[in-house]
């Protein structure tokens, strides 16, 4: 009862919204309703990630702030009360997915830092150059010697991007897929339990 | 359709006059930012002061010299973040540190936290002699804030949101997601085509296909930001896309990009004609499933993107005379033509972004070729323009009042060609903006009117031939 009610009142507000009521704001309005208590189990994280907490009384994921390695942000899933399977198998791939992108930019993005070093050093070096000048300011390239650097970079670790973009893609249509599925299922079972609260009443 | 940090620019001539002045005005950032906000409300003039505005502050370094081969952060709020290739209101423009070698705890200034709490912070950490400290010295990292681990740890942690969609916020989620300005660029070159088909103007017709061709470049860019999240989190000039800072959902992204694109294409095919709304979800399909993808695997990906850009012209002509035409075919390659110095001076100074990011541009891997390219493109146009009053689309005046922009473009992309720095580059960049619209502009004044009479004059000559 209670809940067709909250149906009812989500439905109303969402006809104000101006796309059709087909999409994830309508996921998120359900997982709310649905987890009456509202107490979000606070998800153990990887050691890289900040120790933050949704408040007790949240009902939605969380996203954070960029990671100073990988530059993506973190997602605290909400994990909601009666979730189903599929629910669960999404938010382990987007769990999953999350921390092999960040693994994958971390060490990118560390790379490239650390072989960026080495070629200022060695091509300091090589013109006989200290790596501070006099006033201690570190010295730098021009563009030019820095494009062959860029370059090499690029073509080193082609094979490597290719895969990594293959995978991103496959990963994100999985997903993708999936949370209209989960979409469609709690839009199915909203309309079942209005129904059936309609032929009890 | 464009590819991302594409160009935004009005086809407006007062628009183009005041772009000159902007760019005569040396580096006085404080005169340009005045101007933007004089104009600010107006959005057909928002877009490009705002665009070269962010630019100026994107590339503009404190050193003159060549050294310095990275974006140098304003601490001076930007009005606003815009993609081109491919975003709303920013405080402040972030860098992303590359990484050092040795971790250092660099801070990502935030957009939420105003400039005054890492001051505070600062003095807190002062006064306090805390643990962690960083002494930024070189030039590399001029903003490394100091400040303790538990004022940094509670900032971090105040810029937690929850992934809720705000109903207000949607409008400005779904313009920034849509590149709303580079479809505004879009639809006008489409209008561009229209208006110079040597046919009768009809209003409705041409609001139509406008409408159809908006629709569908929104759904190619919302599609575009879904494929590429990661990279845009790694790019300073798009780290700040609704999909990456989580503002909406990818389901969200590619429902918006369905409910755009699925009426636009069918808005073309059914009410303007067949051919219109195939070239409009060939586009679509170039963008999304050529050019995105391409990026990261080949330099060929910008003459994918030079095809998408020429389309929506070519798409604006059918769509007034339901056949493609010569004229249709020479209006696509000026823009065609035209991308080539305007992407490859823009790409030029986004090369560590690039390399890092491992797209695969010219400018990173053949950065002999890339110069050349936009200098051959460049007289290319000239070229262009001369063939123009031989398939009757304009007057022979044309050729003649081009010449001077094209020449002044050709002349930039010469220097680009020989100095290959980051003042060619950049001065080819801006020429390129107000050369477009100025150069359709031009077409548009020279057109070619007399046409239609010639069509029409022989039907009534064979009459009293028997």
């Amino acid at each position: 009862m209670a809940a067709g009610a909250a149906a009812a009142t989500w439905r109303s507000f969402f006809f104000f919204l101006p796309r059709p009521p087909l999409l994830p704001p309508r996921l998120s309005a359900a997982c709310s309703r649905r987890s009456s208590s509202g107490a979000a189990a606070p998800k153990d994280k990887t050691p890289k990630r900040s120790t933050f907490r949704p408040a007790a009384s949240s009902t939605h994921d969380w996203i954070g702030p960029p990671n100073p390695l990988s530059n993506l942000r973190p997602i605290v899933f909400h994990v909601p009360e009666n979730e189903s399977e599929l629910e669960k198998r999404l938010r382990h791939l987007r769990q999953e997915t999350e921390d092999w992108n960040h693994e994958f930019w971390t060490k990118q993005n560390l790379t490239f830092g650390k072989e960026k070093e080495a070629f200022i050093i060695s091509q300091l070096q090589a013109k006989g150059l200290t790596l501070r000048d006099e006033d201690g300011r570190r010295r730098a390239l021009n563009s030019e010697e820095m494009a062959k650097f860029y370059k090499s970079f690029l073509d080193k670790n082609r094979t490597r991007h290719a895969n990594y973009n293959k995978e991103w893609y496959r990963r994100n249509f999985t997903i993708t897929l999936l949370m209209a599925r989960v979409a469609l299922n709690s839009m199915w079972r909203t309309i079942t339990e209005r129904s059936s609260s309609k032929k009890n009443t | 359709m464009y590819k991302t940090p594409c160009s935004r620019l009005s086809g407006f001539v007062g628009v183009s006059v005041k772009q000159k002045l902007i760019q005569n005005v040396p580096r006085c950032n404080q005169t340009a930012r005045s101007l933007i906000q004089l104009h600010k409300r107006d959005p057909s003039k928002w877009l490009t002061y705002q665009h070269l505005n962010f630019l100026k502050r994107q590339y503009v370094s404190k050193n003159s010299s060549e050294l310095q081969q990275r974006a140098i952060l304003k601490q001076t709020p930007v009005l606003t973040i815009v993609d081109e290739r491919d975003d709303s209101v920013e405080r402040q423009v972030e860098r992303i540190p590359t990484i050092e070698a040795v971790p250092q705890p660099e801070d990502v200034t935030s957009k939420a936290q105003p400039e005054i709490s890492t001051l505070k912070s600062k003095d807190v950490a002062a006064k306090k002699g805390s643990v962690s400290r960083v002494v930024a010295t070189s030039e590399e990292t001029p903003h490394i804030h100091v400040e303790s681990n538990e004022a940094k740890q509670a900032r971090l942690d105040r810029q937690w949101k929850e992934l809720k969609v705000d109903v207000a916020d949607l409008p400005d989620i779904y313009a920034r997601l849509a590149k709303i300005k580079l479809t505004a660029l879009v639809v006008t070159t489409a209008a561009a085509g229209y208006a110079m088909a040597p046919v009768p103007f009809d209003p409705i017709m041409f609001s139509v296909s406008l409408l159809g061709t908006g629709l569908a470049s929104c759904a190619a860019n919302s599609i575009n930001q879904y494929f590429e999240v990661p990279f845009d989190s790694n790019m300073n000039r798009t780290k700040n896309r609704p999909l990456v800072r989580g503002q909406i959902s990818p389901l969200h992204a590619v429902s918006f990009a369905l409910a755009c694109g699925v009426p636009g294409v069918a808005l073309l095919t059914l009410a303007v004609n067949p051919l219109t709304g195939f070239l409009g979800a060939l586009n679509i399909f170039l963008y999304t499933c050529c050019y995105t993808p391409l990026k990261r695997l080949s330099i060929s990906n910008t003459w994918v993107g030079a095809v998408v850009g020429a389309i929506p012209p070519v798409m604006g002509w059918t769509a007034a005379t339901g056949c493609l035409e010569p004229g249709a075919l020479l209006l696509g390659g000026f823009l065609y033509s035209w991308q080539f110095p305007h992407f490859n001076a823009l790409s030029w100074n986004l090369r560590e972004d690039y390399s890092r990011g491992g797209y695969r541009m010219m400018s990173v891997t053949h950065p002999a070729m890339c110069r050349r390219v936009a200098l051959r493109h460049s007289l290319g146009l000239i070229g262009l323009s001369a063939l123009a009053p031989a398939l009757d689309v304009t007057t022979w005046t044309f050729p003649v009042v081009s010449l001077p922009i094209n020449l002044y473009i050709s002349y930039l992309a010469f220097r680009f060609y020989r100095r290959g720095d980051r003042g060619s580059a950049r001065k080819l960049f801006f020429c390129s903006l107000w050369h477009l619209p100025m150069l359709l502009l031009l077409a548009l004044t020279c057109k070619n009117h007399s046409r239609k009479q010639e069509d029409a004059t022989p039907v009534p000559l064979s009459l009293p031939a028997h």
